[in-house]
């Protein structure tokens, strides 16, 4: 695998080998010193041209418990500033010697688009409301481990909650649950609902309350408060009332449900309950298995054909 | 004006009372004979190919004044002369906009100065296309300026735009509407559909250009005034174009090449080439427009040429500007993509729009002694690669790079002036 652009871009083949990858970076972290020498010598450049805390960390966790070196771009202090091209951007990067760029922007098909220029690994790490290809993949990983499975969601039944329409973590999920057989239920009102669903292969409920003691996963996503300023609902009050998760909705959820957020949450809005009352919380999880994850698209990408393979990099 | 005679040596002569093979010779800027056995000073060669009245694209983008690294007047000119153009009506979305005298008659001025085909200034519909302000129509009329038009923008204001009926309708200029409710389609990057919608990006609806068509054509019913309507693409723009004709409303209207033959889901890739204004759209509203362009409802095939550097379009979708190449491969590329004959193909490239842009005492004439001769010389076999490196416009944004296409330009005669000849221009 070249390049990691978007989750159609894996089969599922693809993704099974990239979990089960996942679960010997599991292992590693689970060390008392947590780091292999597998990308010792190669560059995982970090450009980040749109504000990320929780991504950008856990991208340079997982590069350096790799030992691959580390390079970090953001716009706000950079030459973007100045009015340097995209292209001149990387271009110049490039030739510092980078192996893979990890790329967060904020316009849809960046990624894609910057792959002509350069000769690198490219990593989506979140394009606009196209795609967050690893959050997809460590969305997956926390699922299936959380439930003891493989390489299959075949007989569950996942909701995603909230605002679908601007989410490339909803197009990515949405993707890869389906394909691997899970039943996925969109919850949102219209106006936060992409066009044209009808090909997807998805549900869709007009409240949480027509779900929420139904499916084995709910999955909320954040409500964006610039959505409120354009008019594409009513208010968040009203958003609260048919769409956030409260303590008497959560009391409501299967026993073995489990509750999932890509982060950072909007206490008080989505998330009305505390998700340290929830037994079937995973948020925390998902954190710490996006470290083990983004280990394992790095080693996929970069450690092919390197002198290490896994077991070599681990064992050093 | 050389004295020396042009004579087009066994085509097929392409008039509106039929077609006939002949020989067409060329003295002084006018036709002198159409005959058989003709002989000459320089003899061109048209077997197997078509002898028609030059075309006439009534939307080029020129870019001059203000975006010289896109497209200059004389580099615009010469594209449009080896598309077989004799006439081209220039956008005004210059920098400044054609909003004044000076303007256009610079514009027109350097389209002289090229001599490589007839540059017809368009005027705004608003000062500086900013939908509030009038333009002076009548000074306007009275240096030529026929179409009128904010293209790029749609006139989102009701009542300036009935106003702008009312006021220019007895000065017998045309007003042209670029159809789009702006209000529907911020941020909009390509056509509101499933592709966009799997991509994450902002759509473009067609409500979007079908309620500003609607209500134009409504402004139309109430003034009287006529108006030309820009670059339809939509299944329900055509039906109504369609039946605002058959209620006998003075409306006319335009199809590009790109949209009877590229469809939206070319943007997968997120190429900024494919972006346009307005976007691709379906394989059903293709169908739609091919289907009006036959019937009679769609009046004209225009390019909307617009030529960007090779740095703006290397940009992320969203930001990128939308627009494409058109000039050179127009006839190639609706001869490929549409099942229309060679009389056709003459009313929509040449006679319609000759008349639309109001210069039909010159051009999309007949080929007939003592007419003005501005003539095109192409064929609908030849088959070709288009080249982005082998165009004459200065940008390189064509969508067709690579793409295999039928139909050729071979001459082009403007002004009784060998211009292009075998396909390569002469100056």
């Amino acid at each position: 695998m070249k390049h990691l652009l978007s989750t159609h871009d894996l089969s599922i083949d693809n993704i099974v080998a990239i979990l089960d990858t996942a679960d010997h970076m599991t292992e590693i972290n689970a060390r008392p010193v947590a780091k292999v020498p597998a990308l010792r010598g190669r560059t995982v450049a970090s450009v980040f041209f749109e504000d990320s805390t929780r991504t950008r960390l856990s991208f340079e966790s997982a590069a350096k418990r790799l030992s691959a070196d580390t390079m970090t771009f953001s716009a706000a202090s950079s030459s973007v500033n100045k009015g340097e091209s995209l292209r001149d951007t990387i271009e110049t990067l490039s030739a510092m010697g980078v192996d893979a760029f990890v790329v967060r922007h904020k316009s849809s098909g960046v990624p894609a688009a910057i792959t002509q220029w350069t000769g690198a690994s490219v990593i989506n790490a979140g394009d606009g409301w196209h795609q967050h290809p690893t959050q997809a993949l460590l969305d997956t990983y926390t699922i299936t481990r959380s439930f003891g499975l493989k390489d299959s969601l075949q007989g569950r039944s996942i909701a995603i909650v909230g605002d679908i329409k601007h989410s490339r973590v909803a197009r990515s999920d949405i993707d890869v649950f389906t394909r691997l057989g899970a039943e996925v239920i969109l919850v949102a009102p219209p106006t936060l609902l992409p066009h044209n669903i009808a090909t997807w292969g998805v549900k869709t409920a007009s409240s949480i309350d027509e779900v929420v003691g139904k499916v084995d996963v709910l999955y909320m996503l954040r409500m964006q408060f610039e959505r409120m300023d354009s008019g594409v609902i009513p208010g968040l009050a009203e958003y609260s009332s048919r769409f956030a998760l409260t303590p008497a909705r959560a009391r409501l959820l299967s026993p073995h449900a489990l509750v999932m957020h890509p982060g950072p949450m909007n206490r008080g809005i989505e998330m009305v309950v505390d998700p340290s009352d929830l037994p079937g919380s995973r948020i925390l999880q998902q954190v710490a298995n996006g470290v083990s994850v983004r280990m394992a698209v790095l080693f996929t990408i970069l450690g092919g054909g390197a002198t290490a393979t896994l077991q070599q990099g681990v064992d050093a | 004006m050389s004295s020396s005679s042009i004579v087009i040596r066994g085509g097929t002569v392409v008039n509106p009372s039929g077609n006939e093979v002949a020989d067409v010779r060329i003295v002084n800027g006018l036709i002198d004979a159409v005959g058989t056995g003709l002989q000459g000073d320089v003899i061109l060669d048209a077997a197997g190919a078509y002898v028609s009245s030059g075309f006439v694209d009534l939307h080029t983008h020129l870019r001059e004044p203000g975006k010289e690294e896109a497209e200059t007047i004389e580099t615009g000119s010469r594209a449009a002369a080896l598309g077989g153009y004799t006439a081209v009506v220039a956008m005004p979305n210059t920098d400044p906009a054609q909003d004044s005298v000076m303007v256009v008659r610079f514009v027109r001025e350097r389209g002289e100065a090229a001599g490589l085909c007839e540059v017809i200034p368009s005027g705004c519909i608003t000062m500086g296309r900013n939908g509030a302000n009038l333009v002076p129509y009548a000074s306007l009329a009275a240096e030529g300026v026929h179409i009128f038009t904010d293209d790029g923008n749609g006139v989102q204001d009701p009542l300036l735009m009935r106003r702008a009926l009312e006021y220019a309708a007895p000065l017998n200029v045309t007003l042209a509407q670029h159809c789009e409710v702006s209000r529907l389609t911020e941020g909009a990057v390509m056509h509101e559909g499933a592709c966009c919608s799997s991509m994450g990006v902002p759509g473009w609806p067609a409500i979007a250009e079908e309620l500003m068509l609607h209500r134009d054509i409504e402004l139309v019913r109430l003034t009287g005034a006529r108006m030309h309507f820009l670059h339809l693409s939509t299944k329900g723009s055509v039906e109504l174009v369609r039946q605002a004709k058959a209620d006998g409303l003075p409306v006319t209207a335009e199809v590009t090449p790109h949209h009877l033959a590229l469809q939206d889901e070319l943007l997968r890739g997120f190429d900024p080439l494919f972006k346009v204004n307005p976007p691709l759209r379906t394989a059903e509203d293709i169908e739609a427009l091919k289907a009006g362009l036959i019937d009679g409802t769609i009046d004209a095939v225009a390019t909307d040429h617009a030529p960007h550097a090779a740095h703006t379009k290397e940009q992320p979708l969203d930001a990128a500007p939308p627009g494409m190449l058109g000039l050179e491969t127009a006839l190639a590329v609706l001869n490929t993509a549409v099942n229309v004959d060679v009389r056709r193909i003459a009313e929509v490239m040449s006679w319609n729009p000759a008349q639309i842009a109001g210069v039909g005492d010159h051009q999309g004439r007949p080929i007939a002694v003592g007419e003005p001769a501005n003539i095109a010389v192409w064929d609908t076999t030849s088959v070709w690669t288009v080249s982005r490196d082998e165009l004459a416009s200065r940008s390189k944004n064509t969508p067709y790079h690579g793409m295999e296409v039928r139909g050729r330009v071979r001459h082009t005669i403007f002004r009784g002036e060998l211009v292009v000849q075998e396909g390569k221009a002469l100056k």
